[in-house]
């Protein structure tokens, strides 16, 4: 049994202008990768990976973009969330020397995963992604866990100008990785995962859920693969076999739509 | 899963003998907000809203699953007979092998159970869509009523090719420190193990009441339960909840456990089971 069991947010952290981070009380294990479902009482329940994952206290972080995660954003410390997770089967953490690539929002969920690939003793750097300097968050964490950072800007307005896409392609003819992961806006993952090749590759995935325990087909990808269940993170092989990988996915109604 | 080509293919390598589609009306619906299921002690209980892309769009997966080796039955849910028709026609034309008529989703105003709880229309809709379309029907049917026999019967009158029971049972979760109830749509469905011996019994008495084939669904999880079914008249059985009891080979489980106990009690067609509780 796992219904949502309901948490006092107890502390919040405002990282950007519509970034948040949640801390509340969870005990338990989590892979870096997996994901809660975040029940934001009489408004909804999402889909979010762990953000901060500690022995007895978990976090997620997320950008307000739609009516859920705007409620959500508006919740003070001491207000309740349901949840109910981890599921999903998150990153593989192994190799020399990974690439870590956040874009936007995605970097929220990259960081318990280069943390914990560094208590590994894994060489790990980390691509920060964004459009301007304004919505850059988490630099300070990866710096203070040891990670090496490159930051990317569409605007120039701090590090590389260009896309995340673009300046791993620049880092990969520089230095050898034995593996790439990512989250971020499918387009970009689709990219980097064309431009990785023949480098082992993860990429963590998003798609509408509803029951988020592989019973309702909701977010079924290729052949019926569920996101919710034998993903969210998924490796090269199997994502350039999702013929829907960075072209569309399925809204409520399960009609196909652009991504 | 069965929302989309994939996953039904997918369930069918994993052991299912045929699929069941999900419920799919004449315009898409998004279904419920979400929360649309709770994770209980006992079951799973769910209020999905009957989410569907809408017959049109839904063609497209079932016409890409030409080569399954496996039946495909198209579930259909409509407000008249009229709509009914017309969805079965459709189903039929994309390839679809036979027909479900859900009528017994607890939880859709308008559809489901709304429909199946009056004999006249159970018998209208299924008489009409059984005149115009070839492939067999069968008529889903929900334990939430006070006259089963009466209803499947009224199945049997319109020349359902056969009857499936049960649907998911009208429940509800209070969470008691938000003091309110979990799903969206407060009230929805109870699937899983709980539900078995409610099952059961529902099939054991409509097997009473007609002669056409039953096929049995609730809380099938373990070859035995399977066999309890079909010892109360079921000649096959749905499994929905039991992929998350024990995964999506559930089916390929279930098969190799019935096949051990007919072995072990030197059964040597199934058959000879179906019905073996009644006296």
């Amino acid at each position: 049994m796992n219904g949502p069991s309901i948490k006092s947010i107890i502390k919040t952290t405002k990282e950007t202008k519509d970034v948040k981070t949640f801390l509340f009380e969870y005990p338990g294990e989590i892979a870096p990768g997996q994901f809660f479902m975040i029940w934001i009482p009489s408004i909804d329940e999402i889909p979010m990976s762990a953000s901060c994952i500690n022995k007895n206290i978990k976090g997620i972080t997320f950008r307000k973009v739609g009516e859920a995660t705007n409620a959500l954003f508006n919740l003070k410390e001491g207000d309740k969330i349901g949840v109910r997770g981890p599921y999903g089967n998150g990153f593989e953490l192994k190799g020399k020397k990974i690439l870590f690539v956040g874009g936007g929002a995605g970097v929220a969920m990259i960081a318990p995963a280069v943390e914990e690939a560094v208590r590994k003793n894994i060489s790990s750097t980390v691509i920060i992604g964004v459009k301007n300097k304004s919505e850059i968050f988490f630099e300070d964490r990866f710096k203070k866990c040891g990670a090496e950072i490159y930051i990317s800007t569409d605007d120039g307005s701090k590090g590389y100008k260009g896309f995340a896409s673009d300046l791993t392609k620049e880092l990969l003819s520089k230095e050898k990785f034995t593996s790439v992961l990512t989250c971020g806006p499918e387009i970009m993952m689709k990219k980097l995962l064309n431009i990785c090749k023949n480098i082992p590759f993860q990429a963590s995935l998003e798609r509408y859920m509803k029951c988020g325990i592989g019973l309702c087909g909701q977010c079924c990808m290729g052949e019926g693969l569920r996101v919710c269940k034998e993903g969210p993170v998924f490796d090269g092989k199997m994502l350039k076999n999702f013929e829907d990988f960075g072209v569309y996915k399925r809204d409520a109604a399960g009609r196909k739509v652009r991504v | 899963m069965d929302e989309d080509a994939g996953s039904m293919k997918r369930v069918v390598n994993c052991g299912a003998g045929a699929v069941v589609t999900k419920s799919i009306g004449l315009k898409s619906r998004g279904g419920y907000a979400n929360p649309t299921i709770v994770e209980l002690e006992y079951g799973i209980l769910n209020a999905m809203g009957l989410p569907n892309p809408g017959i049109n769009e839904f063609g497209e997966e079932i016409k890409k699953l030409k080569r399954l080796n496996a039946p495909i039955i198209g579930s259909i849910f409509g407000s008249s007979s009229k709509e009914f028709v017309e969805l079965g026609k459709k189903m039929q034309s994309y390839g679809a092998n036979a027909l479900e008529l859900n009528m017994s989703c607890p939880h859709a105003k308008g559809y489901g159970l709304e429909i199946g709880s009056d004999p006249k229309l159970v018998k209208e809709i299924t008489s009409k869509v059984k005149e115009s379309i070839e492939v067999p029907i069968f008529v889903k049917l929900s334990s939430n009523v006070a006259n089963l026999g009466e209803i499947a019967k009224a199945a049997e009158k319109g020349n359902a090719d056969g009857i499936v029971a049960i649907n998911t049972i009208k429940a509800m979760k209070i969470d008691i420190e938000l003091k309110i109830p979990v799903l969206a749509n407060k009230i929805g469905g109870y699937s899983g193990k709980a539900i078995k011996p409610i099952g059961v019994r529902c099939v054991y008495e409509i097997a009473e009441n007609v002669d056409i084939p039953i096929i049995g669904v609730g809380g099938v999880t373990t070859g035995e339960d399977a066999l309890e079914y079909i010892m109360a008249g079921a000649s096959a059985v749905q499994i929905g909840t039991g992929i998350y009891y024990r995964e999506l080979d559930v089916f390929k489980k279930v098969c190799k456990e019935m096949e051990n106990w007919m072995k072990k009690h030197s059964v040597k067609k199934l058959s000879e089971l179906i019905g073996a509780a009644h006296l």
